[in-house]
């Protein structure tokens, strides 16, 4: 049986990383957008913990993540409201259709 | 106040703080006339209007007899009251006080002033009460009384002037009061202007007084200073010339302005176009005596310049004469009284010049009664004639006016100087002093001028009053006696025209001559004015002027009456040029036009010339100049400074235009361009 070990966690944190990374790039819906950046900030999270686990002794890494998952949340709420304002602005939230920052 | 309190010899001087109402009730009506006259006319009457001027004038008159009354009381070395108003110009050597004083003199002039003055007013009531402008005309006449107050009443000689401009300003407003007509308005012009030659000799005066005491170290303008120290101006000469002469002669030129002597009495006749209760006032009984009461006030320098007496006492003695013979030939009822009152004036030079300042003052005060009398009393005439001035128009008038009639023969009786009448008194003391200081032509001139004066006076009562009226039947039919309001302030000035000279009958005549007395203490006595005892030649000449006055009258009588002589004898003598020649006042008016107004016209038009061309071209070249440089600044401006500052902004749009392509505002560019850049700096840290 294989030990499960830090690179197994970095390996996932690589793919999260990428697959918000894509959704960041390829989606044009502003809230897409903002869930591929939530991907992205989960597998720095992930990174964190592993590092935390495995090559430290402090709990530094796992404090980081506590400030991160609330910077999310804090981010995502700001975000929200951004979109909402650009829905009423433009009736739509594409953002392609939003170059512009007035009308 | 008194900064030189320190000298021994300093008056007694009483302080007292109701003098100020004098002048000031006055100018409160002129304030409260001028101000609110207009609506208080519309909405409470003429009356309220009327009974407001009248009031002020009148309550001043109970001050002035108030004043005179504790002046009675007094030593009569010490009748002076002091009323200290405000600290006025105090600048380095210069301290003068808005400060009202009463002396014998002056009181005298107040009497005058608010008496004479309160009836003229109460008359003007009635006189003027068609007139729209009621309430202009009662401010400008209550101003007039203020101005005139304080004239007479200044301590010192620059709140004397205040005065003597104040009722300058007052007699130009109300010769011109009905303005819309160019004569009347041109008239008032005259006056002022003719009074401003006058003026600037006061001015002068002023100003040489002032520096020859500051440089004996008593530098000082109170009258009661220049009395004390008058004597550090004996021996002083300025330019080769005795120093009190100068000032005098120069004050004299003053006196000839305000008092209408020659050579400047032409305003006087022509200051008939204003108001007739306006002439009786001022161009009568108190602006015109301004003059006459300067010189008694400064008497003490007169009295120091027997050579200005000369001069006065031919000035006046010509003046008399002259202005009695233009007179004789005048159909205007006013004009008559104007040249008369010319006069008359000349008269009270002539006392003036010989050294006889209380008879002048005298004279003054009885000529104030009767010639105010004799203008209301035209002025009554004229109201009846509706406004018809013309002698030959009138005729029989005493038939439908009584009282105007008698008031006019009484003053008429005085002034010709018939016994006991006042004018008899002041007149023949004149003539007397005159005769016994040794100026016997002066005499002459004057017998001569008494002479024609009951003679004119006479022939205008003869033509207005006497005979067959020769004016139309309209006018005849609304011919009427004028209301209470004029009648009665003409009586009793017929009755102070009358009884007013017992105040001052002669020691000659068993008098006691009190009002010589009552003056005594503040005019000189005159040095060089001989003292004689009583003397029979004094009696000679008293018979000799009497009948030489009743010579005039029984002359008008017989041409104007009774008609046995024909004026003709005396117009077509020789050829009718000296009566044309009279009658048109000796051309003096067509020769200053000549010479002085056209010389004065020519010297404007050449400046006029000089500001258009030569002024007005530097002025023009100058724009011309600055209007070139102004645009080659603009062209500067406009091509060099604004097109670097569009350069520069001509060149950040560009730039700016360029850049902006960069900023596409799609966030899906953005971010590859974000991960292209982190891959591309891990790929650069990778190799």
């Amino acid at each position: 049986m294989m030990e499960i070990g830090l690179n197994h966690f970095l390996v996932v944190g690589a793919l999260v990383f990428l697959a918000g990374l894509f959704c960041v790039l390829t989606r044009r819906n502003a809230i897409g957008i903002l869930m591929g950046v939530e991907l992205i900030l989960n597998s720095a999270n992930i990174n964190y913990l592993a590092f935390a686990r495995y090559s430290s002794v402090s709990y530094d890494g796992q404090i980081f993540a506590v400030f991160v998952i609330m910077l999310a949340a804090a981010e995502a709420a700001v975000g929200l409201a951004i979109v909402l304002g650009i829905y009423q602005m433009f009736h739509t939230i594409d953002v392609d259709a939003t170059d512009t920052l007035r009308l | 106040m008194q900064e030189s309190a320190h000298i021994a010899q300093e008056a007694v001087v009483h302080t007292v703080s109701y003098l100020r109402w004098i002048p000031l009730l006055p100018l409160l009506g002129a304030i409260i006339n001028g101000i609110g006259g207009a609506w208080i006319q519309t909405n409470l009457g003429k009356k309220v209007v009327g009974a407001i001027a009248c009031a002020m004038p009148l309550l001043g008159f109970v001050l002035a007899l108030r004043a005179f009354f504790q002046l009675l009381g007094l030593d009569p070395a010490q009748r002076v009251l002091l009323d200290n108003v405000f600290p006025w110009i105090h600048v380095g050597i210069l301290n003068v006080d808005v400060a009202f004083q009463v002396d014998p003199l002056s009181s005298v002039m107040i009497l005058i002033i608010t008496g004479v003055g309160g009836l003229i007013h109460i008359y003007s009531t009635a006189y003027m009460h068609e007139e729209p402008a009621y309430w202009r005309y009662f401010a400008y006449l209550n101003l007039f009384t203020f101005a005139m107050l304080t004239l007479v009443l200044g301590d010192n000689l620059l709140l004397m002037f205040v005065g003597w401009e104040g009722v300058g300003l007052c007699s130009y407003a109300l010769i011109g009061f009905w303005y819309s007509e160019w004569a009347n308005a041109s008239a008032g012009s005259k006056a002022f202007i003719v009074n401003r030659v006058g003026d600037f000799g006061f001015m002068c005066a002023t100003f040489l007084l002032f520096w020859t005491l500051a440089e004996a170290d008593h530098p000082t303008l109170l009258f009661r200073e220049i009395t004390q120290y008058a004597p550090l101006l004996e021996g002083q000469l300025f330019w080769g010339m005795g120093t009190v002469t100068v000032i005098t002669m120069l004050m004299f030129l003053g006196a000839t302005g305000k008092s209408a002597q020659i050579p400047l009495y032409v305003w006087l006749p022509d200051a008939m176009a204003g108001p007739t209760p306006v002439s009786a006032l001022i161009h009568a009984a108190t602006m015109v005596t301004a003059g006459v009461y300067m010189i008694a006030r400064l008497s003490i320098l007169f009295d120091m310049a027997p050579t200005t007496g000369a001069v006065i006492a031919t000035v006046g003695a010509a003046t008399a004469f002259f202005a009695a013979t233009i007179g004789t030939t005048q159909f205007d009822i006013k004009k008559v009284l104007a040249y008369s009152t010319v006069s008359q004036l000349g008269f009270m030079f002539i006392a003036m010049g010989v050294g006889a300042y209380a008879t002048g003052v005298f004279h003054l005060m009885t000529h104030a009664f009767f010639k105010a009398c004799l203008f209301l009393g035209s002025g009554s005439v004229i109201h009846a004639m509706h406004h018809e001035q013309d002698m030959r128009k009138m005729g029989g008038l005493k038939k439908w006016m009584p009282y105007t009639y008698a008031t006019y023969l009484l003053s008429t009786l005085a002034i010709a100087g018939i016994p006991p009448f006042s004018g008899f008194f002041s007149k023949d003391e004149i003539l007397w002093k005159a005769f016994s200081g040794g100026h016997h032509i002066v005499w002459f001139v004057a017998v001569c001028a008494a002479a024609m004066t009951a003679f004119y006076m006479f022939r205008s009562v003869y033509m207005t009053f006497e005979g067959e009226s020769r004016a139309d039947e309209h006018t005849k039919h609304h011919l009427h006696e004028s209301p209470l309001a004029m009648t009665v302030p003409l009586m009793i000035l017929a009755a102070l025209a009358t009884f007013s000279g017992f105040l001052n009958i002669p020691h000659a005549l068993f008098g006691h001559a009190r009002f010589d007395g009552w003056l005594a203490p503040v005019v000189q006595h005159g040095a060089h004015a001989a003292h004689h005892d009583v003397e029979i030649i004094e009696y000679v000449l008293m018979i000799f002027s009497v009948a030489v006055a009743v010579a005039g009258i029984l002359v008008a009588r017989a041409m104007y009456q009774t008609r046995t002589l024909k004026p003709d004898w005396l117009v077509d003598a020789f050829g009718g040029k000296l009566y044309r020649t009279v009658y048109n006042k000796y051309y003096v008016d067509e020769a200053y036009d000549a010479t002085v107004i056209a010389g004065t016209m020519s010297l404007s038009r050449a400046m006029a010339w000089f500001d258009a061309t030569i002024i007005d071209g530097i002025v023009n070249g100058s724009a011309v100049i600055v209007k070139l440089l102004s645009q080659a600044y603009g062209l500067f401006d406009h091509y060099v400074v604004d097109g670097a500052v569009n350069g520069v902004g001509a060149l950040t749009s560009l730039v700016g235009g360029g850049v902006r392509r960069l900023q596409t505002g799609n966030i899906n560019a953005y971010l590859y361009v974000i991960v292209l850049a982190v891959v591309g700096v891990m790929m650069a840290r990778i190799w």
